[in-house]
């Protein structure tokens, strides 16, 4: 099945050389233009198509339109039976070592140059071609049978004569069809949503086939249909939706629907299911398909794999350059002496035709010669290469070292051709979070209202998770294995379908359906993502709980300030509500969000209340208003008595700040009302909500997004149920509550922050909470103009949470901060009419949607911060410092704030405390070129003292921001940048930009000219994957686009260790040792040819047979460097893992260098001449034939090409002798045999007789024997 | 169902987790097969050049070399051979007439004695070789122009010879049997051999000649059409080689089993020659039944019919008389270059042997060249 795979792999990289896309482009290219030019005629706007149900009214008009679009049916496959061989000839000879094989077939045909049989030189070039053909066909042939299950999985349809949804294949489904899907369902084709069971008419869909992503993603049903919320009735659809021509963009989709009645509705990506796609979480859908077939979204999407040439192969050219010239040497030698030598000679009898002058003869031979001399261009090495290739990527993928047991993946080689490249490697860029460290984000801390929350039981907890981890297979065992396990599985999954999305992207739907259990398992597994054991325990801070209390009981003694609650409440209320976390529970899979329970107390009463309290202390807070008697509301609502204490807070940190407020006392009845809402019935509550705890499951884009989630429920905060208009969240003291949710802008890298817009459920206010990254928040605050107190105590808590930041980013804890903003009726109102603009705009919607969310996010409030750890991988440390003692430089670049990045590399040990930190922040250009002389001026300084870079005090740490980033990577201050970073033991980018990770990677690779190493887990670390020369992705937490773009997935990265310095190591020896042996052989073979023509008047005669001769190499000397090549171990793993300094030696090896060719070529002569004029000396003179002069020679070649293999391997297993004394065997029972019956072929070099005669002669034996010692006694 | 699955899966996961392994068989785990094949752990040979196994090496090689050296270097020795160039180049030798006057096309044949006389006596069987000097019988036009079908009797073949044989194929229209540069360039020369007895009187050594081709090629690469009852029928219609004197079936008018194709002069001319300067067997003096020589020493005439020009191009014609060994002609090379090849490794050996003892201490592999 792998093996398979790779093939396949292999296969269509080897047309990706001729193709720059799949093969879709073509299949496709013909209809569209096709379709266009029909739909001119038909629509003005020739970019449009129109879908009309098929069962409808129109139906008519359906069939006229819908003849133009293509059908479900699929077809990748690229042959037929019939233009098989013409269509896969054609692409073979689109290569350039065919077209030489080719070249010489046709050279052959001429009579005058012609030198072997005319089917001789066809040999090579149909074999080649045979090869490569069954290998084509095979692969096409399974992909026949892919499309062939795909096509026939069944799907429910509407069909109009029975008026019911009945069983269809797939290939049946067309454009304007009715299908209806189920919960777990893959989708068939691009369907717009028309229906859902869900009653806010939503429906999840899992994209993992087509992106790698596993969160669910909602789409929505098209808005203002007739028959909106009851049962669907295709019958009784008769609208037309217009929308765009087919393209692939996934995220793009725009059209309307028109109504009977005229009335148009825009539908957009939202209310599109996208082909192999799965539903979930929805008990049905009924869509109408738009697009079908290969005009799917997912289909146009489908390029082939990536194809990368390596290093070597490039050298390789060069090498095979040299041959060429050698060949032509050697010929242009043989012609220029075929012609000195006919000038010389008189008339003599075995002159065939005496006419031709010297000259023309000898351009006759130089052609002659090349057909002769063939061998010596290594074209078979490439084929060669391309299965050894497949060979080292079999063993790594089989090491079980690079297997993740937790996550139950090995490691994937994506690209297939560039094994040798990991023994090269110098540079190494990686990026921090997910990569270095686990990616399991852990609530570790929080800063509220300028107050720490050291949260010190969570930081043993961890300690003792980290303890655990050693061990995880017993923890694993425990009562919590059931989420642990859960997520692993997750993960399995996920790796398993990229594995698969890398194959093809039906294909995999095809294999999701035939797994049915799996895929049952699937969504369940899947639930669990990002819910780690360790993200979702987290134990409250006593302080934090204390306080939290307070909402509830406010009898404590010293219960802080009203203000610090509201800052607390709604802190919790942004971790639980701003995100995009889906919520799911595993005992209801089809319902997203269970119905809406009706709060059990009168809400209508608190917020009522709540209102007139004006929750919001700071906007607009008219004090006179509320001045009242809260006391007096709590009173007349809760009449249980308790009492509220509104004792200022005398919390330590927050003590110096000024507390008295005047809406101390509002704040403070809030509270009061929020406890005495609990109050009523706790008991009751309390046990419902750990019951339903329990089963609640939260899947997040993000696991930071998780983990503060969880973080908040930890606080009694919980999420419970989302929806696109509505959140439903239990509050401490409260219970249920839903709240509206007006806007979601997403978490995006350029704004570094998302924020959502509700409507406050308790206030009725429109709320915009804002999460971000410190620096960006931080940015947008507001400055509060009101009176002296206020303004100090923001700044005091400004203040405050920016020292908190900076002493989280030491610890190495990722920082975000949670703000706030209330708005106005009025303000929400006229922002919301340029929102509703922005979004119904066409043209540049994106642009206007992110400047309206700007808008928003300012003036914000300050709420607190939050720290989560990201613990380092195991084995981080001592990866890195094998990597570094291996010569590669380790560059981390980072999204994360520079102290973060600093301790990070401490804590990996990149950075040692001898190490001299350098570090670059700068605003201007101006300053950023004066900073970087200074540095230089440094670094030369200290190397000049030292002698050395690498002085064994330490070396320097180059630390540069984003900003100074981008300022270094312009063009004049580019070499400077270089000349620093380069003396530089390491260099922590941090705040960088993926662009900015790609142009750091690109300015390295490009101006120093060397291997780099990318490796990274998210999407922001896909360029610089893409660019570097070996992208790694890490198939981690974020997704699987990193290791979608990468060239090799692992999953820890602890695992490159062995990755580059064994398996890279050994491919590079392995691949380099084997391309030099093939060269060797072949120029040691060609050699004897070329010796020959000293002795037969340069005529290009050959003392071998030529079958012999061609299948030599071919054959009987082909798998010998194969097995060589794949199963060589120059030093033992172990020693290669214990001394890392064995790869920095490998690559500056000799091994890699030009002059090895050199060697290996002067080898090969030696041993040439002794092979052959050994033989000559022996049989000079005598009545030897011209065969029986070859014979000895060719053993004599076979036993030293064999025995050359032996000493050059470092290794030899039972595996090598098989294949080498199978090749000696072989050639010898083919020459032989050939001898015995080939009466009258193989013209003119019949060996009818002579082998057999030779090898009854010891005289046979002792000429092989004395050539074979004599040639490899050098060695 | 869904429920179900799920709880067996959780099951799995579950046992996986906490039991050593997980069930095989239940969970399809992507771990790899620890096997010794698939972890690269098979048991390997290293064949690392140490002292310890490169110094025996080298004697071995060197006491194995140096005897059979010898052995090749007596026997090759022991070889008689006599060689004498009849090729008339110069002024003074016998057929110094012949050759010069004598062209492919010339009628009447042109005779000439050369005298020699044999120091040793030949024991055994001697054979008698021509020779042919700078002659490229391996050139690539020549070695082509041959048609294997028509020499193996193929009747299509015999009346259409092969392109190959171009422009030696087809003369007057008649296709010329056989055809091809090699055939039309056959060795004419007859060579007869007679001893001097101590009375002077001439005695004709018998000269055998048949057997002196590939067994083979007599029986089964070169075949008369249609058998060899009537050659005259068999060749009708075909055209003698322009170079020859008499058409193929007159080759051995007394022997139908030594005529046409299969006439082993032929043959041997036909199998081709590696070198340029080549020998071929051309008879063979069977030994004596008795223990007389078969070529007591004293003196011989050898009496050519000179036919074949070769100085045209330079080149030589010899006559060789041999004896062979097991191990073919004489040529001392082998036996030389064995001993050579046999007294460097041991010479190596021993150098290397002191090397080694002598920095025994600072390692006992790095000395080793390679």
């Amino acid at each position: 099945m792998e093996s398979f795979h790779w093939v396949r792999h292999r296969c269509q990289q080897l047309l990706a050389a001729d193709r720059g896309r799949g093969w879709y482009s073509t299949a496709n290219g013909l209809p569209n233009q096709n379709r266009l030019d029909a739909h001119g005629s038909l629509h003005r706007a020739s970019k449009r198509r129109t879908v009309l149900a098929r069962h409808g009214p129109h139906q008519k008009q359906h069939e006229a339109l819908s003849k133009k679009y293509l059908r479900n049916a699929i077809r990748t496959t690229k042959y037929t039976c019939l233009t098989f061989i013409p269509k896969n000839l054609f692409q073979q000879f689109h290569r350039a070592a065919n077209l030489y094989f080719l070249f010489l077939v046709l050279l052959n045909w001429v009579p005058v140059v012609e030198a072997f049989e005319k089917e001789i030189t066809m040999i090579p070039l149909l074999l080649v071609l045979t090869v490569i053909g069954i290998k084509d066909g095979l692969e096409d042939y399974r992909r026949y049978l892919l499309d062939k299950k795909v096509n026939n999985n069944l799907v429910r349809v509407f069909c109009g004569t029975q008026k019911s949804y009945l069983d269809r294949c797939w290939k049946d489904v067309q454009v304007g069809d009715f299908v209806r899907l189920s919960c777990n369902e893959i989708i068939p084709a691009d369907l717009l949503l028309l229906y859902s069971s869900d009653p806010r008419g939503v429906c999840y869909i899992e994209t993992a086939n087509l992106d790698g992503e596993t969160n669910l993603k909602q789409r929505q049903v098209v808005s203002d249909l007739p028959q909106q919320g009851e049962d669907f009735t295709p019958e009784s659809f008769h609208s037309r939706i217009e929308c765009e021509n087919p393209n692939n963009d996934l995220s793009r989709f725009r059209g309307y629907i028109e109504h009977s009645g005229g009335v148009r509705v825009g539908v957009h990506s939202r209310n599109l299911l996208l082909r192999s796609c799965t539903i979930r979480n929805t008990e049905t859908v009924v869509g109408i398909v738009v697009y079908a077939g290969h005009e799917t979204k997912a289909m146009m999407n489908n390029s082939g794999p990536r194809y990368k040439r390596s290093r070597l192969e490039r050298r390789l050219n060069t090498d095979v350059l040299w041959c060429v010239v050698l060949l032509i040497v050697m010929c242009l030698t043989a012609a220029v002496g075929h012609g000195l030598w006919l000038k010389d000679l008189g008339d003599p009898v075995f002159q065939v035709d005496g006419e031709t002058s010297p000259t023309l003869a000898g351009f006759y031979v130089f052609w002659t010669m090349i057909i002769v001399l063939q061998v010596l261009i290594p074209i078979s090495l490439y084929v060669s290469i391309e299965i050894v290739k497949l060979g080292q990527v079999y063993f790594i993928n089989n090491d079980l070292d690079l297997y993740n047991q937790e996550q139950d993946s090995r490691i994937q080689c994506r690209a297939l051709n560039i094994t040798e490249d990991l023994g090269q490697i110098q540079y190494l860029f990686s990026d921090k979070t997910g990569t270095l460290t686990e990616n399991k984000m852990v609530f570790c801390r929080c800063s509220i209202y300028g107050v720490e929350y050291p949260h010190v039981e969570n930081a043993r907890r961890l300690e003792v998770y980290e303890a655990e981890g050693a061990e995880r297979t017993e923890a694993s065992g425990r009562s919590v294995s059931l989420k642990s396990s859960c997520s692993r599985k997750s993960l399995s999954c996920r790796s398993l379908s990229c594995n698969r999305s890398a194959v093809s992207l039906h294909t995999l739907t095809a294999e999701s359906l035939e797994d049915g259990d799996g895929l049952s398992s699937h969504v369940q597994a899947k639930t669990g993502a990002f819910c780690s054991r360790m993200a979702k325990d987290v134990v409250p801070d006593p302080e934090l709980v204390r306080k939290l209390d307070c909402l509830s009981s406010s009898a404590m003694e010293d219960s802080p300030s009203s203000l610090e609650l509201s800052y607390i409440a709604d802190f919790f209320l942004a971790l639980a509500i701003c995100n995009s976390v889906v919520v799911s529970s595993p005992g209801q899979p089809r319902h997203m969000v269970p119905e809406t329970r009706t709060p059990l107390r009168s809400l209508e009463e608190i917020k009522l209340m709540f209102q007139r309290l004006n929750f919001s202390p700071f906007s607009t807070m008219p004090p006179s208003q509320t001045r009242g008697s809260p006391r007096s509301f709590a009173g007349r609502l809760f009449g249980r008595g308790k009492t509220a204490s509104f004792t200022f807070p005398t919390h330590n940190d927050a003590g110096d700040g000024p507390e008295s407020e005047p809406d101390n006392n509002q704040e403070t009845s809030k509270l009061e009302e929020e406890k005495a809402a609990r109050g009523e019935e706790p008991g009751q509550e309390a046990e419902q909500e750990a019951e339903s705890d329990e089963l609640l499951l939260y899947e997040a884009e993000s696991p930071d997004e998780a983990a503060l989630v969880h973080a908040a429920r930890a606080y009694r905060c919980t999420l419970r149920g989302r929806s696109a208009q509505s959140l439903l969240v239990d509050l401490p003291g409260i219970g249920s509550l839903v709240v509206q949710l007006l806007h979601v802008f997403p978490f995006d890298s350029n704004r570094k922050r998302m924020s959502v817009v509700i409507r406050h459920p308790l206030t009725g206010q429109v709320v915009v909470y804002v999460k971000g990254a410190d620096s960006v928040i931080m940015d947008l605050l507001e400055t509060p103009a009101g009176g002296g107190q206020v303004e100090d105590m923001y700044n005091h808590i400004r203040q405050q949470t920016q020292r908190h930041l900076d002493s989280y980013a030491r610890d190495g804890l990722r920082t975000l901060c949670i703000a706030r903003k209330v708005l106005e009726e009025e303000e929400y109102e006229a922002w919301m009419k340029r929102q509703l603009v922005a979004e119904s705009s066409i043209e540049n919607r994106e642009e206007l949607l992110l400047e309206s969310a700007q808008k928003l996010e300012t003036d914000l409030t300050l709420l607190g911060s939050t720290g989560i750890l990201d613990r380092l991988q195991e084995e981080v440390p001592e990866t890195i410092h094998a990597l570094q003692r291996a010569g590669i430089k380790v560059w981390v670049l980072t999204g994360d704030k520079q102290e973060t990045a600093v301790n990070i590399a401490n804590a990996c040990k990149l950075l040692r405390p001898s190490d001299t930190l350098l570090t670059a922040n700068c605003g201007s250009k101006e300053a950023c070129a004066a900073l970087l002389e200074e540095l230089m001026d440094e670094v030369q300084h200290v190397g000049e003292t030292s002698g050395a870079d690498s002085s064994p005090g330490g070396g320097f740490i180059l630390v540069i921001n984003g900003r100074t980033l981008d300022l270094a990577l312009q063009e004049d201050l580019k070499s400077a940048f270089l000349y620093v970073s380069c003396r530089c033991r390491a260099v922590i980018c941090c705040r960088a930009t993926p662009l900015q990770k790609s142009q750091v990677v690109r300015l390295i690779r490009d101006q120093l000219g060397v291997m780099t190493l990318a490796v990274g887990d998210g999407a922001n670390d896909v360029s610089m994957i893409q660019v570097a020369d070996v992208g790694i992705g890490i198939s981690g937490q974020e997704g699987m686009q990193a290791v979608m773009s990468s060239d090799f997935a692992i999953s820890r990265f602890q695992h490159l260790r062995k990755l580059l310095l064994v398996h890279g190591h050994w491919c590079c020896s392995r691949l380099t040792n084997m391309v030099l042996y093939f060269i060797y052989k072949n120029v040691m073979y060609v050699n004897l040819l070329f010796f020959y023509q000293f002795f037969c008047g340069f005529s290009g005669s050959v003392m071998i047979n030529s079958w012999v001769l061609i299948l030599f190499n071919l054959v009987f000397t082909s798998v010998p460097p194969l097995v060589y090549g794949v199963l060589d171990q120059d030093t033992p793993a172990d020693t290669l893992m214990e001394l890392p300094e064995l790869y920095r030696a490998e690559r500056t090896s000799k091994v890699y260098a030009p002059s090895m060719f050199w060697i290996t070529i002067l080898d090969s002569f030696y041993q040439s001449l002794v092979c052959f004029f050994v033989p000559y000396f022996a049989l000079a003179g005598s009545d030897i034939g011209d065969l029986s002069f070859g014979s000895p020679v060719n053993a004599s070649a076979l036993f030293i090409i064999l025995l050359q293999q032996v000493m050059e391997s470092n290794t030899l297993t039972w595996i090598h002798v098989l294949v080498l004394v199978l090749s000696a065997v072989s050639y010898f029972g083919f020459v032989l045999v050939f001898g015995l019956f080939c009466t009258v072929c193989s013209h003119p070099t019949n060996p009818l007789g002579v082998e057999t005669l030779q090898m009854s002669h010891p005289r046979f034996y002792a000429i092989c024997v004395l050539t074979t010692a004599t040639a490899l006694l050098p060695r | 169902m869904m429920a179900s699955s799920y709880n067996a899966k959780e099951e799995d996961g579950h046992h996986s987790g906490s039991s050593t392994h997980g069930g095989p068989g239940v969970v399809k785990s992507k771990k790899p097969d620890n096997t010794a094949f698939k972890q690269q752990r098979l048991p390997a040979w290293q064949p690392i050049l140490t002292a310890g196994t490169v110094l025996p090496a080298f004697f071995v090689i060197g006491l194995i070399f140096i005897p059979i050296g010898i052995g090749l270097f007596v026997t090759s020795n022991n070889i008689k051979e006599f060689e004498i160039d009849y090729t008339g180049g110069t002024p003074g030798n016998p057929c110094y007439d012949c050759a010069k006057n004598l062209s492919w096309n010339s009628s009447t044949p042109c005779f000439c004695t050369v005298e020699f006389k044999l120091d040793q006596p030949f024991e055994s069987n001697v054979y008698m070789y021509y020779g042919l000097s700078n002659f490229y019988q391996n050139h690539r036009r020549y070695v082509k122009s041959r048609d294997d079908s028509q020499l193996n009797g193929d009747l299509s073949a015999l009346k259409n010879p092969s392109k190959e044989c171009e422009p030696y194929r087809i003369v007057d229209g008649a296709p010329i049997a056989p055809c091809g540069a090699i055939a039309n360039s056959l060795f004419n020369d007859t060579l007869e051999l007679y001893h001097v007895a101590s009375n002077g009187t001439r005695n004709l050594i018998p000269l055998a000649k048949k057997g002196i081709a590939w067994w083979t090629d007599k029986h089964v690469k070169f075949r008369n059409p249609g058998g060899n009852s009537n050659l005259t029928a068999a060749f009708k219609d075909t055209s003698k080689p322009v170079n020859w004197r008499k058409p193929v079936y007159e080759l051995d008018p007394s022997d139908s089993e030594n005529n046409g194709f299969i006439n082993e002069d032929f043959i041997v001319w036909m199998r081709t020659a590696a070198l340029p300067t080549f020998r071929k067997l051309y008879r063979i003096i069977h030994k004596k039944p008795n223990t007389t020589p078969t070529l007591p020493s004293g003196n011989y005439t050898l009496n050519i019919t000179y036919n074949y020009p070769v100085l045209t191009f330079g080149g030589r014609k010899r006559m060789i008389l041999s004896t062979i060994s097991w191990m073919g002609g004489k040529n001392p090379f082998l036996g030389i270059a064995y001993i050579t090849v046999g007294s460097i490794c041991f010479f190596l050996g021993v150098v290397l042997l002191i090397i080694h003892h002598k920095y025994d201490t600072r390692s006992n592999s790095a000395d080793i060249p390679n």
